[in-house]
């Protein structure tokens, strides 16, 4: 994920806009060139700078692609991490297990962040945050199913009754061996 | 010390089984006491040779024998025999044996004088166990006589006269007088001869004597005579050749002159003698070597026996409590010890037997009257740095307390009530008030700043053997645990202790000492109650929440006499300043009484008290508490277990009293019964729950996250029978003819929850019910061993209750009040094992809230106190049990129940006579209070599943201190490093 951001980032330090999109020439003070048909030339550029966009969206539909994916291999990572963690209740278990309860919430919460950059108006962006959003709640699943393995879910009665106090008594009896 | 808690962390690592409960040496006495008596003395012989230390040799009512110290008391040696070896004389022989004859004369014993070790035992034979000859004091004597150089002891028990060699216990001769139906009364060998005289009773109206020979024991000679009147009582020797007894009629005194010919009586009208008619004459047992003193009620009259049987009284005493034997001094003069009270003081007479008219010695000592009258006087003389005879007494009171007397002032004082406890209940300590400095409690600046400066040497291993001692001084004498008020971890309280003398006595938990004690004066021997014995005490006023500024007080309930029909008396003692607040002598009887859990706006506890008449009577007898009986009339119950007639009844309460107007008087009807066949079943052993156990849950979780849920009720009753054939001594009945059933009952409705028959198994069975489970001991006679059983038991009417969306949204009914009319369905669980040792009581820890793990305690036949974990007894145990269980914490199954050695809370102690273990909770969940007594007394703190609330005694405090300055410096190291850095790094 941050890999992906860094090459965007990368890749945005400075530009410079070559192309002139006017069409009229009376918008500039000097006349065009002689023979220079500023139609044809403008036919060219247009053509030129939609292909250069459309491989500009393509890319970044591609990264966003790409950086939706990304907790997958989380997942999958997390998923070997938690089997070699084992079942029982110990430091390690219990280390892996929130890691994996809190990176899927802060990605989610960080959504709009993470996809930010590849804002366009030409990339639909719905796609790859659905997955996103998809994945990293399937982190938060299998988090949470970690966490019930360990038996830290109060999803037993057991869980419920255990601290009750016992019922009180309507009788009251006393008695016994007569006192000698 | 890193060693000791490396240990101790290798410890609970390795094993997952590891105890709670073990003590550093260095602990010893810091949580626990132990305090050591012997019990009412009944003889007392002094050690009268001029070398060696002051000693005297007792025996005891708890079956004592036991060296004293003369001058601070303290026990020397000491024996306790067991609870049917009761003792029946003591006496030294060679100067250097103390003998002692025991088992109701069966059992000889002579034991060193100087270590108390035994030198040798004989069991003498009785053809006539029948007879029993214990029941007339003074028929079984001991005379020490010497025949070629060889001390005999002559002991005449069960119809026997044996001739006892006191080198090496050997039985010399016998004489037996089983066949002659004589009915011996004394052992009379004059010093000078080699005759054996015994004298006794044929009938009621003829006198017998017997000339044995000392060095053979052939009979010499046998006189008789008649003596038509008949005779009363036992005869008392008065001189060499003179007896005298009571006649028939109890109005005139026989003397009997029986070394003459023939035998000659005399007979002396009693009212001639001393004037008029004063009532009863009892003849005192006392030696007195021509005197004989005769009581009636109180006045004392003694006589004189002159020859030929002439009788003269010589002194009236109003007041007189008790007198000595004679003791021979100087020059073959006599003198004995006589004690009276005279206004409150005691007043202390040695007479010279020969020369009435001057006192020896006169003394009047002031006495706290706590300890009530005398009631048993030793004298013993000394010799006077100045060469003449002085004299010390040794004397029993009332409440059993021993007092060494002499010069007029108590040399020391021995409160032996305490060897005979018969009931513990327990009081709070009052509030800290503000305004106690720490300066009150640390002596000074000085002392406080030097304690601390070892104590931090003993924290770095700097500190000297000297040293060492010394702090292990200030820790044991720490103010802390001894303080008058309550600590926040509930540590300090005190115990209220009935001792059988009808004594109560206040103990500090923290060091034991005795806070104040009261004689009760409504159990003291009065006109309108003639034999009044303590029964039980209970907690009557515990102000908390109301009534704080109430002190709390206690509830000692006794009665007029040994029958439980007898009328009772009701005391109500203050615990803060042990006064009694009120007594009431009741007109009914008490056999029962039933704290009830409910309290009046005072904080007092409602009681019922059950008469013989199956009447209930509601104390305190106030409108409040009467209406708050009322509230609850129809729910309140009672049982009785009549163990003889084998019968258990539960009985509900109807209407007041017919015939009596008292509004606080209910009488009951019965609702059912249990009657077991007395040809199969005989009860020998009940259980209940303590009434102020706490239990924190209903639900146990077992593997696998599942649950159950205990059958928890207070009104379980745990019922032991076995098969009568099986109830003799050990040994005699065979496994096929033996068996103990086991009872659950509900005791309100007289259910039967549970029933179990372990075939060929005998008692004694103790038993401790608490939670849902009952734990109990017994004998397996197919194994030949001692077995513990468990019963769990479960109510399934609850099981049901585990959707967890219900529980979750609080839709149970799982903490609404139950009826046990509902009758629940149970469910039990039980499993055995064998424990190498046989057992002396049971009991449980019980803590504040119920949520630390329980332990068993179980008081050994070794005296000691052993703690194990109640995990050990789990009917869920198995041989494998799977990793579940184990996670569970299930110990694999074992046939036996292992006895860790450093389980003994008792550690090194012993405690002599072990009868009860009680335990006490302390504000602290972890740690419970364990309170063993016996003849000895032993308190002790302990922490079942450690001390997981607090931090433990050895926490080094100096190292964490020592942790956080360094932790501080280093932070300030590395911040001025830093800036400096920073500095540096700026002007570049």
């Amino acid at each position: 994920m941050d890999k992906g951001k860094g090459v965007m980032v990368g890749g945005r330090r400075w530009a410079v806009d070559f192309t002139d999109n006017s069409t009229s020439p009376s918008s500039r003070d000097i006349p065009d060139p002689p023979g220079f048909s500023r139609s044809s030339q403008d036919q060219d550029d247009s053509t030129l700078s939609r292909q250069k966009k459309d491989a500009e969206s393509n890319w970044k539909s591609q990264k966003a692609w790409e950086v939706a994916q990304a907790p997958f291999k989380n997942l999958l990572m997390m998923g070997f991490m938690m089997w070699m963690a084992g079942s029982t209740v110990h430091l390690f278990s219990i280390g892996i297990t929130f890691s994996a309860l809190w990176q899927p919430i802060s990605a989610l919460q960080g959504v709009g962040k993470v996809f930010e950059s590849y804002k366009d108006s030409r990339v639909d962006l719905l796609g790859p945050k659905l997955l996103f959003i998809a994945l990293n709640l399937g982190g938060l699943a299998l988090g949470v199913w970690k966490l019930n393995t360990l038996g830290l879910l109060p999803t037993h009665a057991s869980d419920w009754v255990f601290s009750l106090p016992p019922a009180q008594e309507v009788e009251h009896s006393g008695g016994g061996i007569l006192l000698r | 010390m890193d060693i000791r808690v490396f240990l101790l962390l290798l410890l609970v690592l390795v094993s997952s089984v590891e105890h709670g409960f073990s003590l550093y040496e260095d602990q010893v006495g810091l949580m626990d006491w132990h305090q050591r008596y012997i019990g009412k003395v009944k003889h007392a012989v002094f050690h009268t040779q001029k070398t060696g230390r002051k000693r005297v040799v007792v025996s005891t009512e708890e079956n004592v024998v036991a060296s004293l110290d003369l001058r601070h008391a303290e026990i020397f040696w000491r024996h306790v025999l067991g609870t049917n070896d009761a003792v029946d004389a003591v006496d030294i022989a060679l100067g250097k044996y103390v003998i002692t004859l025991s088992s109701e004369g069966s059992i000889l014993r002579a034991w060193n004088l100087p270590d108390g070790q035994m030198v040798w035992e004989s069991f003498l034979q009785g053809s006539n166990p029948s007879k029993s000859l214990l029941s007339v004091p003074g028929s079984i004597v001991q005379i020490n006589l010497k025949v070629d150089k060889d001390n005999v002891i002559l002991v005449f028990s069960k119809g026997f006269l044996h001739a006892v060699s006191s080198i090496d216990g050997d039985v010399l001769w016998d004489k037996d007088f089983s066949a002659e139906s004589i009915e011996v009364q004394q052992i009379i060998q004059p010093p000078e001869s080699y005759v054996i005289y015994a004298v006794g009773f044929v009938g009621s109206s003829q006198f017998d004597v017997y000339q044995i020979n000392a060095k053979s024991g052939e009979l010499l000679k046998h006189k008789s005579a008649a003596f038509p009147d008949g005779f009363y009582g036992e005869v008392l020797l008065v001189s060499s050749d003179m007896l005298v007894s009571l006649d028939a009629t109890r109005s005139n005194l026989v003397t009997i002159s029986f070394r003459k010919e023939e035998i000659s009586f005399s007979k002396t009208h009693i009212s001639y003698l001393v004037g008029e008619s004063l009532g009863i004459p009892v003849i005192l047992p006392s030696k007195l070597s021509g005197i004989l003193a005769v009581k009636f009620n109180t006045l004392l009259v003694f006589i004189r026996v002159k020859s030929e049987g002439k009788l003269e009284v010589v002194d009236k005493i109003a007041n007189a409590a008790a007198v000595s034997d004679a003791l021979s001094f100087s020059e073959g003069q006599q003198a004995f010890a006589l004690v009276e009270h005279v206004d409150g003081k005691i007043l202390l007479t040695v007479k010279l037997s020969h020369d009435w008219n001057s006192d020896f010695l006169k003394e009047s000592i002031a006495m706290d009257h706590q300890w009530g009258l005398v009631q048993k006087v030793f004298i013993n003389t000394y010799i006077r740095t100045d060469r003449s005879h002085g004299f010390r007494v040794l004397i029993v009171m009332e409440d059993h307390s021993l007092l060494l007397l002499q010069q007029g002032e108590i040399v020391w004082s021995r409160e032996e009530g305490l060897a005979s406890i018969i009931d513990v209940t327990t009081s709070e300590l009052p509030v800290e008030k503000k305004g106690v400095s720490v300066a009150k409690v640390e002596q000074n600046l000085f002392e406080w700043l030097k304690g601390h400066v070892l104590k931090l040497k003993g924290t770095l291993m700097l500190a000297s053997p000297e040293d060492i001692a010394v702090i292990q001084d200030m820790r044991l004498k720490s103010s802390e645990k001894s303080k008058m008020t309550r600590d926040h971890n509930g540590f300090r309280k005190l115990l209220i202790v009935l001792t059988r003398a009808g004594k109560l006595y206040a103990l500090h938990t923290g060091d034991g000492r005795v806070i104040w004690s009261l004689l009760l004066p409504s159990l003291r021997k009065s006109g309108s109650c003639k034999h009044p014995t303590g029964l039980s005490v209970y907690q009557w006023q515990v102000p908390h929440h109301h009534a704080m500024d109430e002190n709390p007080s206690v509830l000692v309930a006794g009665r007029c006499g040994p029958h439980w029909d007898a009328p009772g008396v009701l005391s109500f003692v203050d615990t803060y300043t042990g006064k009694e607040l009120n007594a009431l002598g009741l007109t009914h009887s008490v056999a029962q009484v039933i704290p009830l859990p409910f309290t009046d706006s005072t904080e007092q506890h409602l009681h019922l008290l059950i008469d013989s008449d199956q009447c209930a009577h509601l104390y305190p007898r106030t409108s409040e508490a009467i209406g708050i009986f009322q509230r609850e009339f129809s729910n309140i119950y009672w049982y009785s277990v009549e163990a003889d007639n084998g019968i258990i009844k539960g009985h509900a309460l109807r209407s007041n009293c017919i015939g009596v107007v008292d509004e606080y008087c209910f009488n009951s009807s019965d609702l059912w019964s249990i009657v077991f066949p007395s040809e199969s079943e005989k009860i020998i052993a009940t259980a209940t729950r303590k009434l102020n156990e706490v239990v924190h849950t209903q639900a146990k979780v077992i593997a696998d996250q599942d649950v159950m849920f205990k059958y928890i009720s207070k009104n379980l009753l745990f019922v032991a029978t076995i098969a009568p054939k099986a109830s003799g001594e050990f040994g005699k009945p065979t496994p096929e003819e033996s068996w103990l059933v086991v009872y659950l009952i509900d005791t309100v409705t007289g259910r039967i929850l549970h029933r179990m028959t372990h075939h060929g198994s005998q008692g004694p069975v103790h038993a401790v019910l608490s939670e849902n489970w009952v734990v109990y001991h017994y004998f397996n006679l197919r194994a030949h061993r001692y077995e513990m059983s468990v019963i769990e038991i479960y109510d399934l009417s609850r099981a049901e209750n585990k959707d967890v969306w219900k529980l979750l949204v609080g839709k149970h009914n799982l903490t609404s009040p139950i009826s046990l009319y509902s009758r629940p369905e149970v469910m039990t669980k039980s499993q055995s094992y064998f424990f190498t040792q046989s057992v002396k009581a049971l009991a449980v820890t019980s803590t504040a809230k119920g949520i630390t793990s329980k332990q068993l305690l179980i008081g050994t036949i070794g005296d000691q106190v052993l703690a194990l974990d109640k995990r050990y007894l789990d009917p869920r145990r198995s041989v494998n049990p799977t990793q579940a269980e184990k996670e569970e914490g299930i110990i694999p199954l074992s046939d036996s129940l292992p006895i860790i050695p450093q389980s003994y809370v008792t550690h090194a102690l012993k405690v002599e006579g072990l009868r009860g273990i009680v335990t006490l909770p302390t504000k602290l969940e972890s740690t419970t209070l364990v309170f063993a007594h016996g003849v000895d007394l032993f308190l002790t703190r302990i922490a079942p599943s450690r001390t997981y609330d607090s931090l433990t005694e050895d926490f080094s405090y100096a190292l964490l201190l020592l942790t956080i300055v360094a932790l501080i410096a280093a932070i300030f190291v590395t911040w001025v490093l830093s800036e400096k850095k920073e500095l540096q790094e700026k002007w570049r």
